[in-house]
């Protein structure tokens, strides 16, 4: 689900009585203690109702995770984090009645108003051409008919609230198809031959420390499987948001898209503002068999911290995914401008001959924040291809680098990567950094990467501004120009939010 | 009663490696409502360098003079002011914004202007209608809203682009930075008519050519010679007929 | 001496343990202050050689260098090196031949056989203090070093060209040397260096270089790179560019069985610039590594940078190249090129091209390929006529052709040439 534009009517047909914006007012939960040890491990497997085997792999997650140091090589300083003084578990209480939105956080509610938006003109107008496939209209600007959009594409939802999976909408209609959409917890319970056969399988549990972390802890995320052939009759979305104080999220999502299936999955995530920092770890995993496509979008707004840089998220994700078949595709799509520090790298291992990889990025930072977040792109199979396009805005006192693999193995003949960073600066107290790896081991494979460093134009913003543009205005006009490579990318609904979203992100950071 | 546009002693200087140097030495022009101007003047006289500074150009720094729009100091305002306010600069050089769709782009001005005029915004297919309407007017191919501003565009096309800016911004003075430049015939009459389309009692233009053509159809009030930073000599349109017939050398060994 | 303290290796000691005993017994005998080799010597204690998990030796892995028992370098009569020399000389062409040379001797400098310059200064160094925390191959440097000469072109002055010739020569046992070369140029002044390392057996050659460019000056270093095939060598370039300055490098790398070529350049006034281009022509089981860090200091400052590694056998060729751009250096203009071409299936290229920005007024960019010979040039070549070798060579000439037009001195350059041209004729043969 679009992280924000929905939000509210999210939390409005969802009934979510037991869940609030408003970050002052208490949330019955049920807390596990703080703290990490087998015990923990435990009660979070009881309350799942999960089978023995699970909880052996989570406990051989936690002895691996305890050998691991976290890791030190991201550009990312942030104080050692106390991981006794954590919750990790955390699930809202059902109460009756649903609640009016006059307890939202006004604060929370004006970003939303402002991306509430007319949703329909900004589209036609921004000249965001939804990708081939993707259920939503194209825009004609030559076509007055068409700038009346037909209904929204329906879009099948799971709500993830503090690890929790509360709701999850249009079960009925995918069952149908043969699609399984369900939160993983239940996966375990109703399909544990399939979660069995491919959980961890792409993101080892002891693969890196947060996600050892993870594979210990994890308590809910989404579960999706494609059989064979199907494409997926709607697009599947996400919203994962954490709420209550001093919990860490550790969603685990596992995609499977069999031979010749197709799907493409939303991810959207907010939290409160606190002024203290939260934990977020995720892993997804994702495999694509023979023919088959996974197309993964994320809009990342958690909460970013404030102006001095207090509070928000601590964002360690890891992401995979394996081309395990011939020509499978993976195209991971991303938006980050939230949380305090963001973690992550995409990865794709191309294993099927003929697979292809794609990574579209774009990360905005302002005042504090810190991002290192790139991709991996493993090339092992013959004609295998990637596509890197990597937008980085930096912004404030913000540092945000790119930092980014291809590798080429032996057997990866015909293999093909283009890559293009691209970096802008905002004023001069931020930073932006391009750390791209090449390794090639094969000399038919062909390897192309360029970057680019720069600052948004005076020609560009004077020009705008002659216009009658206020400067900011210029400048969000400008930046979504320059991310528009990955915008493009994204499903329509997701791209007209994107492009908002850049240009609050932004607020601030010129005049 | 205040002028309209009134310049007076302006001196504007750019950083040139480090030390400003002076361009503007003293522009004195005065342009009622409702009237045409023209500017003419060697390469490098300055004649650009007036047209950012009318709008706001940072680059440039003010050091001498004032500029009054109808009563108001044009100086003190940002660029976007300027443009709500009615001034519009034709680039001689438009600037191209990747990424940033050309309809999109149009809009967004359109409505920012007519938001600081207290007139109603334009919602998506009003503004198409009258983008596209404005676009056939001026035989450009609608096909250029859907593109990216100025990208990939040719010199003409992109003269154009201003072009159907200004009439879709409606200013109250216009400055045409040799806009007639690089174009064909037709283009040329096009130009023509988007400034005759906006002609009225409170519009004026400051057409800054090199070439009698686009004077011809445009029939200036008054034409301007700039040479070395200032106005050296103001006469009718038969001033630009003499410029065109004698060159610039008598009128600057004259003025030295 | 003893290693505690040092990261433990896979043997349990310290992995310059070979190193740190031979300074030990040595220590007494060497030239100058020994309190400042000792500060190195303690530094190599307490880190050891870098293994690959330190990021600025992912690619390149040291362990020949412990691997390896070296013995310090022994004395090569001047009567031995001569005819070799001359020999050298004699494929320069009479204007390199005659022009002033500083000839080193598995690392010491040798008198007889230099033959000095007019207009410039050339003084023996012992080391001189330097901040903690040192590259560790200059650590190793600054312990072990024999010997080090200073060059100084006075302001103003044109100190023209100026061959650095090393000669290696280890027949019976494993040796080392770890000479030291500092330039110096006063303002305005210039001056062009052709550096060219050769010799036989196996050595360890660890040279450090330090450069600085006072003013306006300006100087261009070229390095022919042609250790013996089971040599390893490294050279450390420290420079500092003043306002005005520029500092143009370019090496080639043709030798050695494990090489690394590192230049850390400083822009420290407006306006400096700084070349750092190189290619590498590798075949066998050779690793060449060109590490570069430039650090934009000041503003307006320009850095190029055009490297191209050329790929047979099982050679693996190593770019590591970053552009550091300070908040003070606004207006840098930064630009950084590697393009790989791998001409066997077992060949392998490792670039890391990276940007580090804190200033929003830039313009930096960079790029790399990687790609084989297209063989679409290939097979015009061969429509017209043209053999498979010599249409490669051709290709493969046009290929480092960007880079090697870099060399500004045309002299050096045409060596530069002509090493090229005799790597190939060994190919084909
Ligand atoms: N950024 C700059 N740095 C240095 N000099 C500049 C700069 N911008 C403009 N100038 C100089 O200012 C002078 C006036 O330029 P301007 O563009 O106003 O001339 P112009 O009259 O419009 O010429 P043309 O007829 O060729 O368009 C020229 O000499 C030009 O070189
Ligand atoms: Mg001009």
């Amino acid at each position: 689900m679009p992280a924000v534009a929905e939000t509210i009517s999210t939390v409005e047909t969802l009934g979510q009585s037991t869940y609030k914006w408003g970050f002052e007012t208490a949330i019955e939960m049920e807390l596990a203690p703080k703290g990490l040890n087998e015990d923990i491990i435990r009660l979070i497997s009881e309350r799942k109702g999960e089978p023995e085997w699970l909880l052996d792999w989570r406990l051989k997650a936690f002895a691996s995770w305890q050998t691991m140091k976290s890791p030190g090589w991201g550009k990312i300083g942030h104080p050692p984090i106390d991981f006794q003084d954590v919750h990790y578990y955390a699930a809202p209480k059902k109460k009756d009645g649903p609640k009016s939105l006059d307890e939202v956080d006004p604060e929370l509610l004006r970003t939303y108003e402002k991306l509430g938006i007319p949703l329909k003109e900004q589209a036609i107008l921004a000249g965001v051409e939804p990708p081939e496939g993707m259920g939503a209209a194209a825009a004609d600007i030559d076509d007055e008919e068409n700038a009346q959009r037909p209904d929204r594409p329906r879009v099948a939802v799971d709500a993830v609230f503090d690890s929790v999976s509360v709701a999850t909408t249009f079960r009925k209609t995918l069952a149908e198809a043969g699609v399984i959409f369900c939160p993983i917890s239940e996966a375990v319970r109703e399909h544990p031959e399939l979660v069995r056969q491919y959980l961890g399988t792409v993101v080892p549990a002891g693969d890196n420390f947060y996600a050892a972390l993870n594979s210990a802890v994890f308590t809910d995320g989404s579960f999706v499987f494609i059989p064979k052939g199907v494409k997926c009759p709607m697009e599947l979305s996400t919203y994962f948001r954490i709420n209550a104080r001093n919990t860490g999220q550790f969603e685990r999502t596992l995609i499977i898209a069999e031979e010749g299936a197709s799907v493409s999955y939303l991810e959207g995530c907010t939290a409160p503002m606190r002024d203290e920092n939260q934990l977020h770890a995720a892993v997804v995993e994702l495999v694509a068999l023979d023919d088959a496509s996974i197309k993964y979008s994320t809009v990342q707004n958690w909460y970013p911290g404030d102006a001095e840089g207090r509070g928000g998220i601590y964002n360690f994700v890891t992401k995979r995914g394996a081309c395990r078949g011939a020509r499978a595709k993976i195209s991971w799509t991303q938006v980050e401008t939230g949380s305090a520090i963001t973690w992550k790298y995409p990865s794709c291992i191309l294993q099927g001959e003929g697979s292809v990889g794609e990574f579209y990025s774009v990360a905005v930072t302002n005042n504090h924040q810190q991002a290192d977040t790139g991709t991996k792109m493993i090339h092992i199979g013959k004609n295998t291809r990637s596509t890197i396009v990597a937008k980085t805005i930096s912004a404030g006192r913000s540092d945000s680098t790119y930092r980014g693999l291809v590798r080429v193995l032996p057997k990866a003949s015909g293999a093909r990567n283009f890559t293009q960073c691209d970096s802008l600066l905002i004023g001069d107290q931020c930073g932006a950094h391009t750390v791209p790896y090449i390794e090639n081991r094969n000399m038919s494979a062909k390897v192309e990467h360029e970057a680019t460093t720069s600052k948004i134009s005076e020609d560009q913003l004077f020009y705008c501004r002659s216009r009658g543009l206020a400067e900011e205005d210029a400048v969000g006009l400008i930046v979504n120009g320059f991310c528009k490579d990955v915008l493009k990318e994204l499903p329509m609904e997701f791209a007209v939010e994107a492009q908002k979203l850049l240009q609050i992100s932004l607020e601030g950071s010129v005049g | 009663m205040s002028q309209f546009l009134s310049i007076s002693g302006l001196r504007a200087t750019i950083d040139d490696q480090g030390s400003p140097k002076e361009i503007l030495r003293g522009v004195d022009l005065e342009i009622p409502a409702g009237e045409v101007h023209a500017i003419m003047g060697p390469n490098g006289s300055g004649k650009s360098t007036l047209s950012y500074v009318l709008s706001g150009r940072e680059d440039y720094e003010v050091t001498g003079g004032e500029v009054s729009f109808e009563g108001r100091d044009l100086l003190a305002m940002e660029p976007e002011e300027r443009a709500a306010a009615g001034v519009f600069l034709a680039f001689q050089a438009p600037v191209e914004l990747p990424g940033v769709n050309n309809a999109n782009f149009l809009r967004t001005a359109v409505n920012a202007v007519r938001r600081a005029r207290n007139e109603p915004e334009l919602d998506a297919v009003q503004f198409l209608k009258a983008a596209r309407a404005e676009a056939k007017r001026l035989s450009m191919d609608a096909e250029m809203l859907k593109r990216n501003v100025n990208v990939g565009f040719s010199g003409g096309e992109k003269k154009r682009n201003e072009v159907l800016q200004m009439a879709l911004l409606q200013p109250r003075f216009a400055i045409l930075d040799e806009t007639d430049s690089g174009l064909d015939i037709d283009a040329l009459r096009v130009v023509a008519e988007g400034v005759k389309a906006l002609r009225s009692p409170s519009f004026s233009a400051l057409v800054i050519t090199h070439h009698q053509r686009l004077l011809d159809y445009l029939v200036p009030d008054r034409v301007h010679v700039m040479a070395r930073g200032r106005i050296l000599k103001s006469g009718g349109p038969e001033l630009a007929h003499q410029l065109e017939a004698q060159g610039y050398a008598g009128f600057l060994a004259e003025a030295a | 001496m003893n290693a505690i303290g040092g990261r433990p290796s896979p043997a349990g000691g310290n992995n310059a343990s070979g190193f740190l005993s031979r300074y030990a017994e040595l220590r007494d005998s060497l030239p100058g202050d020994v309190c400042v080799r000792d500060v190195a010597a303690a530094q190599l204690e307490r880190e050891g050689l870098p293994r690959r998990e330190v990021e600025a030796w992912k690619y390149t892995n040291l362990r020949p260098l412990w691997d390896t028992s070296f013995a310090g370098g022994s004395a090569v009569q001047e009567a031995d090196a001569g005819p070799v020399l001359d020999a050298l000389l004699s494929t320069l062409g009479d204007e390199n031949a005659a022009s002033a040379r500083l000839v080193f001797l598995n690392g010491l400098l040798s008198d007889g056989l230099s033959r000095l310059p007019g207009s410039v200064t050339i003084r023996r160094t012992v080391p001189q203090p330097l901040p903690a925390g040192l590259h560790p191959m200059l650590a190793l440097n600054q312990m072990l070093s024999a010997d080090g000469v200073a060059i100084e072109v006075p302001a103003g002055l044109d100190g023209g060209r100026l061959l650095v010739i090393g000669l290696g020569s280890a027949e019976h046992a494993p040796a080392d040397w770890h000479a030291r070369v500092s330039i110096a140029l006063g303002a305005g002044a210039s001056l062009s260096v052709l550096q060219i390392d050769q010799g036989t057996g196996c050595y360890l050659s660890n040279a450090a270089i330090t450069v600085s460019v006072a003013e306006g000056a300006s100087l261009r270093h070229a390095r022919l790179q042609r250790d013996a095939a089971s040599a390893m060598s490294f050279a450390l370039v420290h420079a500092q560019i003043a306002e005005r300055g520029s500092y143009d490098v370019f090496n080639l790398a043709l030798g050695a069985t494990l090489a690394r070529f590192e230049v850390h350049a400083r822009l420290v006034g407006a306006q400096a610039a700084v070349h750092v281009n190189g290619a590498q022509l590798l075949d066998g089981e050779q690793v060449a590594d060109l590490t570069s860090v430039i650090s934009h200091d000041a503003p307006n400052c320009n850095s190029r940078q055009t490297v191209k590694n050329v790929l047979q056998g099982r050679a693996r060729g190593v770019f590591q190249g970053k552009i550091v751009v300070a908040r003070p250096a606004q207006k840098t203009d930064g630009y950084q090129m590697n393009q790989a071409l791998l001409l066997s299936e077992q060949a392998e290229i490792d670039a890391k091209p990276e940007l580090e920005i804190y200033a929003d007024d830039v313009k930096c960019s960079h790029g790399a390929t990687v790609g084989a010979l297209d063989e679409e040039q290939l097979f015009y070549l061969r429509s017209r006529g043209v053999p498979v070798p010599e249409a490669r060579a051709m290709l493969v000439q046009a290929f480092l052709l960007d880079a090697i037009e870099l060399v500004q001195d045309e002299p050096f350059r045409q060596v530069l040439d002509d090493a090229i041209a005799t790597w190939w004729a060994g190919r084909a043969a």
